[in-house]
């Protein structure tokens, strides 16, 4: 049965579709499958176009209640149009923290597994396989569905190019959430947005990361300062992120954020695979860190062996003197 | 209050990891550990129970071979008691058909709230817990960084891409919490002597009312088809600082144009 029509989960963020959705909307359309998005919250009318521009025809706008977590409703109104004749042969869901509660709930409710932790798809006929990264990228997996459709794959940021097309504007259809009982009761009170300066830490062209090597928190700031002068963003390793001296939003790896930036510069980071699965897809890597028998050197283009507290501070210096 | 933990028992990340060259899944043979993202959710348990002032955590786990040694350092953590779901049939099973026997088992404890970790360090699929909540028909709050329980709800700070939001949510639920949540306690001496006589009761696919085939490999929707070795990306040249490493930082930089 050939792969007709491939569903992406649509994410909105300060009005436009994230990048991890474009991303995806790109590489279903590169099937050559009719692509439909499904999207929710309050955006989904003002950003039909920029997803048909990458290949949906179709939105299907959940209309659910604002303040509700996406999770179940999302999911509920999914099964709800599949239930009622729609037939998507794959449904691309992007690893991110709503993304992945939708993908659950909608497993649980079809009652067909879910692939997760997707960082290549390739359509071969009527065949999905997907790639996943073993064992601190050292290994490639392949996995395939063996049962009924949809297909269901959570898919890490970062893993395919997103590319603009010429489609029309999606045609925004409408997807009622039916009854969800308890399961549709958890409610979001408010929402903190933590302070943010320059660009994004998935975004940047440049990402300067600190790890236990620093010492203490207060060292984090060189980590911000050196970003900053390199109009990049500021990444954690997760030991200094379990230890509070960085909000989660700056955790770069597994658990945290994939990155690929031009520059990756890992500052006292020694390369634990948690870490290594989030940047090594970086274009070039720059470590500093005094021991050099550290994993990290093992990836980078161009290692320090030094003390960071010497040597990021004579950097910082150096490039403060050339502007 | 009662709170079951979902924990699960990992052969120990130390430990370099393999995959059976036949099946591709996970080797699971030799001693297992309690994953040590589950330290979180069996203490969050613990203080949450503590603070309702009453109730217990009851562990809820799954085994292909009967291991209880990761089961029991939770319980010396303070958990009250185990289910062990331990069955043959339950080997290669998926991310659903494990959230299927979860889901069963967790039924019979009748829990107020029901704790997991986000994802496990040694297949981190992280849908489990939702898939879980589905099925039990509860609601859920995934990845909480902060967790409080009070007049019959579940108050969670909830990590999100810009920061974190403040999510509510009926008992019972379903929550997923990152590390970092609380800080595990380790466990006493007292504890350790405690835990080897707490109850672990024992159960397998038949006793949940489940059909065998619908869990294994046998009810596996997925497989792995191949695994190969990952294009290698070269180490590059090593500078050791002696009061100038900056520069060759810097010439980096400038022949990469951004500065």
């Amino acid at each position: 049965m050939a792969i007709e029509k491939v569903w992406v989960l649509a994410e909105a963020a300060e009005g436009a579709p994230t990048s991890t959705t474009l991303e995806l909307l790109t590489q279903a359309r590169s099937t050559g499958a009719a692509v439909e998005a499904v999207a929710w919250g309050p955006d989904t009318a003002s950003v039909a176009g920029e997803l048909g521009k990458y290949g949906a025809s179709t939105v299907f706008d959940v209309g659910a209640d604002a303040d509700a977590l996406p999770g179940a409703p999302v999911a509920a109104a999914m099964a709800a149009l599949i239930s009622g004749g729609q037939r998507p042969d794959v449904v691309l869901v992007p690893a991110t923290y709503d993304g992945r509660d939708v993908a659950g709930r909608l497993s649980a409710r079809l009652d067909v597994p879910v692939i997760t932790n997707v960082v290549g798809l390739t359509t071969d006929g009527d065949e999905v396989r997907s790639q996943h990264s073993l064992f601190g990228g050292t290994q490639v997996a392949t996995a395939r569905f063996t049962g009924g459709r949809p297909w269901i794959f959570v898919v890490r940021a970062k893993s395919f190019a997103a590319e603009p097309g010429d489609g029309a504007a999606a045609q925004v259809v409408p997807a009622p959430v039916p009854d969800l009982g308890a399961t549709g009761t958890a409610t979001v009170l408010a929402r903190h947005a933590e302070e943010r300066t320059g660009p994004k830490l998935d975004e940047a062209d440049v990402v300067v990361s600190g790890g236990r090597g620093l010492g203490a928190a207060e060292n984090y700031a060189m980590i911000e300062e050196l970003a900053k002068l390199l109009h990049g963003a500021a990444g954690a390793s997760r030991a200094i992120v379990d230890a509070g001296w960085v909000p989660y939003s700056h955790q770069v790896g597994q658990t945290g954020k994939t990155v690929k930036p031009t520059v990756y510069i890992a500052c006292g980071i020694s390369g634990a695979t948690q870490h290594m699965v989030g940047m090594k897809g970086s274009k070039n890597i720059v470590a500093i860190n005094k021991d050099a028998d550290a994993p990290i050197f093992s990836i980078a283009d161009l290692g320090i062996v030094g003390d960071v507290h010497k040597v990021v501070p004579k950097l910082i210096e150096a490039l403060k003197s050339r502007s | 209050m009662n709170v079951v933990v979902c924990v699960k028992q990992i052969p120990d990340p130390a430990v370099p990891g393999a995959l059976d060259p036949t099946t591709h899944t996970l080797v699971r043979e030799g001693k297992l550990i309690l994953d040590d993202s589950d330290a979180y959710g069996v203490e969050m348990g613990l203080q949450l129970a503590e603070q309702a002032g009453g109730g217990e955590v009851t562990l809820v786990s799954m085994a292909p071979n009967g291991e209880t040694s990761g089961l029991r350092t939770a319980l010396a953590m303070g958990a009250a008691k185990a289910i062990l779901v331990s069955d043959d049939a339950l080997r290669g099973s998926d991310a659903l058909a494990t959230a299927k026997v979860l889901a069963k088992a967790i039924e019979r404890a009748q829990p107020d709230l029901v704790l997991a970790a986000t994802e496990s360090t040694d297949g981190y699929t992280g849908t489990t817990p939702v898939q879980v909540a589905e099925l039990l028909g509860m609601p859920s709050v995934t990845f909480a960084k902060k967790v409080s329980v009070g007049e019959g709800k579940v108050h969670v700070e909830r990590q999100t891409e810009a920061g974190y939001d403040e999510v509510e949510c009926p008992l019972p639920a379903v929550v997923t919490v990152t590390a970092g949540v609380v800080e595990p306690r380790y466990p006493s001496f007292k504890g350790i002597m405690a835990a080897k006589s707490k109850p672990v009761d024992q159960l397998t696919v038949a006793d949940l009312g489940l059909d065998p085939g619908q869990v294994g490999a046998a009810g596996a929707g997925q497989e792995v088809t191949e695994v190969v070795a990952a294009e290698e990306r070269k180490a590059g040249e090593i500078v050791v600082d002696e009061g100038n490493g900056f520069e060759s930082v810097v010439a980096f930089l400038e022949q990469l144009k951004v500065i």
